[in-house]
């Protein structure tokens, strides 16, 4: 009687040793992909959608890449989760979380693996792989189910050291006029991770000035060589008030100073009604045309009561039909249309108006203003620029550059920037750059190894040994000797309050304090402690069933 | 396969397509049988206890599970053997009488199996293995009563309640946080809790989970959750001492049940309708403002012209909130919910202290809170973590623990953890055989031997010696006469369950003896298993 079958036909199991095995080696896989864009000498990847048109992104920002994925290993799953979560949740670090992780997960394999290898010790029929210790107390036997668990241990222990070691470092800058530059450090520190861009001057520039609110918007110009890539760069500008990309109707003003502005969401080609079941029913053409003439009356109305708001521009979410967009034109009145429900929410909030959708009582209704309105071309194409506004929170970049790729990475860059910048300023410690933090965090990490008795210490060690592989990487990608670059690293660590980290530029170990490299410390945290988790996560596992896939019709 | 032959050996068609069906019988079938259930068995035996590890499993749309609840992994783990089948039941079965112990009770019975298939080769009948087991898990179920202790506990002196649902929890991944975890589940049912009635029902604590954070921001808010926005981005974002309006209709025109059509013919009809119309939105604004109500929560959606009435009004408004949380918000704010705007009266608005909008992330979520409600009779858990996986694992263990602590106030006993209460009346059971007559002492002394499984997985599953560790705390069992001594899991140093602080239900303990008994009884009174045979 052999064993019975349990599972669907389709169906996998694996347990112990090889789903440890699967999930280790889809999740270093994994890490190892996106090691090689940490850092700002990190290479960028080339991801090509199966979709229709094959279309191709170029990208050095981890979570985009893992998002692209098709994934079937349920490990590496989890990490490409982690990496989203990160995104969502501070915006950046998304490369960094993995690659911890990753490296978190080799450490581990290496010590189930020394652990078992030594002394293969049979001891009846349930401890397979055996490690002999003699402690006080005879012998202890530890099966290999044991080791995992230590490493669990063992890397929450370190994790928590580690966090607490950047407790103690971290700086708080509460003050207003540091906090300026320190954002602007970790903005010019971000670019230079981010990406070889030029003009990242401009760019932090920008980022610290629109901190609170702002817009990517992109335009792009087709450049063919990269000087002129350089220089349209260069030219990049950040616009102090609010840019749509509409068109103004024709025949109504371009151009108005000190405008009033009723931003509205209402139907505005027919008003339909709204009595369930109602339906016109007419018994001659005569009729109709009466009916019709009534629905016009209604139209003109309406357009009557918008206009006696005293306003001399109208935005509107829905479309304007002609008929009132002529009304408008003869009012004088500028009529923006089917302007997207995130850009009326942010023209709202800027001109300080409230979004309108009804108009009987025009003594109530908030209006927006601003100081100018007029129509912009840049490139080939016409915007609406609004300039002078009330609230003054709201701020536009406009992006230029040689190619649809290289504007859609800025934009990336910008976004992640601008995450950072508004996470600093919720929580404003900031940790230094350049592999510093890690250094600090493996430190306390040894210290604790030291100090901790039993199995759980070579986890511990293992834990900084992870930690230390970050700037590992960095020097590697940026093509220095990183085993030298670390080694003087932790020399210098080694010295009380040292602010040594790498820099990539010069290509050797210099003081972070000095360079104005620095990190936020919410993301850093966020960094370590979901690598841990996910790491903990992973170990934790000793059995993967994967069920039948499910059939899809017409396969 | 055939039934039934005639004198010449030819066989009889009885069954429908008896050529193609496969039949096992005798003992052959329960052999069969008995080898499924152990195959289920041994899949959770390494996610048992505090050390036990996680399966990690793949759905056919390939989302990925992270588990260590033994519900969960049968649950998902699309079986196809009908043996294999009924242990998901009877894993599932645990889980919703008694919400926790779901992997104890199917390594139990997996070892009563075992135990009954050696019975079982020696010739004894299988309707005499199964009324013995009976009997022992009579024994035991008497035995676990005499050694349970009665845990006292109020509503201000809760310790007893979450060093329990510590317990619980320690098996989960979750356990980086136990102590927090558990004080929030202990807190969520105390607050839920009808001490009078000794119940709780469960379903007035919503477990919310979001991505992000990290797992020690879980919090518990006594108040609703909810996942929505305001309905208009110019609304306040906080409304203190709100009077909630909870509405099951529809900022919108009637819809009559009956089928009809309003006919337009005339320019007068037309501009009738269109006063009429608006006429609808001002009243049903005017009807939420006249009865004094400061928010509206709407099951559906409202009209663009609606939403800016009320916004016109200085009436914020939540939109498309479901129907369970709906009423949630009707328990805890004391409002009643309206299907009709002209029933709307003051009395029937719910009250709450505050109402928030707060916002999460880089990314544009937002959730609603509503505190300091008129009564706190309905909680949100709210858990934070790395990760999807993490999330959902935390939601099941939260509910474990609120298992755990609502069966604690429904019957205080507790018996001691770690397989202490296992090897207690594995040795009872023992004890017991020696009065019975018959070959029925056979089983009993199989069930005593089955029981031992337990504390051996745990103490496997710890990397201890299994076969040692459990002799010499059986030996201590018996010598000390304390049914206190279980496996020292976490090396702690001590293996007095009392002092490790380490309990169970006796409620759950006892179902899991009754479940696993019955389920194994069924199995083996099969000796004739007809399945269509492979294709």
């Amino acid at each position: 009687m052999g064993v019975e079958r349990l599972f669907k036909d389709e169906a996998t199991e694996e347990k112990g040793e090889r789903a440890r095995m699967a999930s280790f080696i889809g999740a270093i896989a994994i890490a190892d992909l996106v090691k090689t864009t940490l850092g700002p000498k990190g290479m960028d990847k080339i991801l090509q959608s199966t979709g229709r048109g094959r279309s191709v992104t170029v990208t050095n920002d981890g979570a985009t890449i893992l998002k692209s994925l098709h994934i079937d290993n349920p490990a590496a799953k989890v990490l490409v989760d982690i990496s989203k979560v990160q995104d969502d949740e501070v915006g950046d670090g998304t490369t960094s979380v993995v690659v911890l992780a990753g490296e978190l997960l080799r450490e581990a394999e290496k010590l189930v693996a020394t652990k078992i290898h030594p002394m293969t010790i049979i001891a009846g029929t349930v401890c397979k792989g055996c490690e002999v210790l003699s402690g006080s107390n005879g012998i202890t036997i530890v099966s290999e189910s044991r080791i995992p668990w230590m490493s669990v241990e063992g890397y929450r222990m370190a994790a928590e050291c580690a966090r607490n070691a950047l407790l103690q470092r971290v700086m708080d800058n509460k003050e207003d006029a540091e906090i300026q530059g320190r954002l602007n450090e970790d903005c010019n520190d971000y670019f230079e991770f981010q990406d070889t861009l030029p003009g990242q001057g401009t760019f932090c520039q920008i980022g610290r000035r629109c901190c609170y609110e702002a817009k990517g918007q992109h335009k792009l110009g087709v450049h063919s060589d990269y000087q002129e890539a350089w220089r349209i760069f260069e030219g990049l500008f950040l616009d102090e008030g609010f840019i749509l990309d509409k068109k103004i109707g024709i025949g109504q003003p371009k151009r108005i100073e000190n405008a009033k502005i009723l931003v509205a969401n209402t139907a505005m080609d027919t008003d339909k009604v709204k009595i369930y079941g109602a339906r016109v029913r007419a018994d001659s053409m005569s009729r109709v045309a009466e009916i019709e003439t009534a629905e016009k009356e209604k139209m003109r109305e309406k357009v009557q009561k918008i206009i006696a708001h005293g306003i001399n521009c109208f935005v509107n979410r829905q479309l304007i039909y002609n008929f009132p967009e002529e009304l408008f034109a003869d009012a004088g009145i500028l009529a923006i249309e089917h302007a997207d429900f995130d850009g009326i929410e942010r023209l709202a909030l800027v001109t300080g108006g409230e979004i309108a959708s009804t108009f009987d009582n025009p003594e109530s209704v908030k209006l927006g203003h601003c100081k100018l309105i007029e129509e912009i071309m840049i490139g080939e194409d016409k915007l609406i620029h609004f300039s002078g506004v009330a609230m003054g929170q709201a701020c536009t970049i406009v992006l230029r550059g040689a190619s649809n790729h290289v504007l859609d990475e800025a934009e990336r860059s910008l976004h992640d920037a601008l995450c950072v910048l508004s996470q600093t300023v919720n929580d404003s410690r900031v940790l230094l750059g350049g592999g510093w933090p890690e250094m600090v965090m493996a430190q306390a990490v040894d210290e604790l190894a030291r100090k901790t008795p039993g199995k759980k210490s070579l986890a511990i060690e293992a834990f900084s040994r992870a930690l230390i592989a970050i700037p590992t990487i960095i020097a590697d990608n940026a093509g220095l000797d990183s085993a030298d670059l670390v080694a003087q690293l932790r020399a210098e660590h080694h010295k009380e309050t040292s602010n040594a980290g790498i820099d990539v530029i010069s290509g050797s170990v210099g003081d972070m304090a000095e360079l104005g490299i620095s990190e936020a410390f919410k993301v850093k945290q966020a960094v370590l402690l979901s690598a841990t988790e996910a790491a903990e996560m992973i170990l934790r596992v000793d059995e993967i069933i994967t069920c039948a896939p499910r059939r899809r019709e017409g396969m | 396969m055939a039934l039934a032959f005639d004198e010449f050996g030819r066989p009889f068609i009885i069954i429908k397509e008896q050529e193609q069906k496969t039949r096992l019988r005798g003992l052959d079938a329960q052999k069969a049988n008995i080898s499924a259930g152990k195959a289920v068995a041994r899949i959770l035996r390494t996610s048992l206890g505090p050390k036990g590890m996680d399966k990690m499993l793949q759905s056919p749309d390939g989302d990925v599970t992270i588990t260590n609840d033994g519900a969960t992994i049968l649950e998902q783990m699309d079986v196809d053997n009908q043996i294999a089948k009924l242990m998901v039941e009877l894993s599932r079965s645990q889980d919703y009488e008694i919400g926790d112990g779901t992997t104890g009770v199917v390594v139990m019975a997996g070892a009563l199996l075992e135990h009954a298939e050696r019975l079982l080769e020696r010739g004894i009948h299988p309707i005499r293995v199964a009324e013995g087991y009976e009997m022992a898990s009579r024994i035991a179920v008497e035995h676990l009563e005499r050694i349970a202790h009665k845990f006292e506990f109020s509503l201000t002196n809760v310790e007893s309640l979450v060093q329990t649902c510590m317990t619980t929890l320690s098996s989960k991944i979750v356990n980086r946080c136990k102590r927090s975890l558990a004080e929030i589940a202990v807190n969520a049912v105390m607050a839920v809790a009808d001490l009078e009635r000794k119940d709780v029902n469960l379903d007035l604590i919503k477990v919310e989970g979001k991505v992000g954070g990290k797992l020690e921001d879980t919090e518990l808010i006594y108040g609703i959750l909810v996942d929505k926005e305001m309905s208009h981005p110019q609304m306040p974002k906080q409304i203190e001492d709100a009077k909630i309006a909870i509405l099951t209709c529809p900022f919108e025109p009637p819809k009559p049940k009956t089928k009809h059509k309003v006919d337009i013919d005339t320019v007068e009809k037309f501009q009738n309708l269109r006063q009429q119309e608006q006429k609808y939105f001002d009243d049903m604004v005017q009807q939420c403002k006249d009865v004094g109500a400061t928010l509206v929560i709407c099951q559906w959606g409202f009209d663009d012209e609606a939403n800016h009435l009320l916004l016109h009004r200085n009436l914020p408004a939540v939109r498309w909130v479901g129907g369970v949380e709906l009423e949630l918000i009707a328990i805890a704010t004391g409002g009643m919910i309206v299907p009709r705007f002209q029933e709307l009266t003051p009395e029937k608005l719910g009250k709450a202290g505050l109402v928030r909008e707060k916002s999460f992330g880089t990314t544009k979520d937002r959730m609603i809170y509503i505190e300091h409600c008129a009564n706190s009779r309905a909680v949100t858990i709210f858990i934070r973590g790395g990760n999807k996986m993490m999330i959902e694992e935390t939601k099941r263990s939260i509910h474990d623990a609120l298992c755990v602590a609502r069966n604690l106030i429904r019957n205080n006993s507790i018996v001691y953890g770690g397989g202490a209460a296992e090897i207690s009346f594995s040795l009872a059971v023992e004890a017991g055989a020696d009065r019975y007559p018959g070959v029925e002492q056979y089983a009993i002394r199989a069930f005593a031997d089955a029981l031992d499984a337990i504390p051996m997985a745990l103490a496997e599953n710890s990397g201890l010696q299994p076969i040692e560790t459990l002799f010499a705390v059986k030996s201590q069992q018996t010598k000390e006469d304390n049914p206190c001594c279980g496996i020292d899991c976490n090396d702690v140093g001590t293996n007095d369950m009392h002092e490790q602080n380490v309990f169970e239900t006796l409620i759950g303990k006892q179902q899991q003896i009754l479940l696993a008994t019955q389920v194994v009884k069924m199995i083996l009174k099969i000796d004739d298993v007809i399945s269509p045979s492979d294709y």
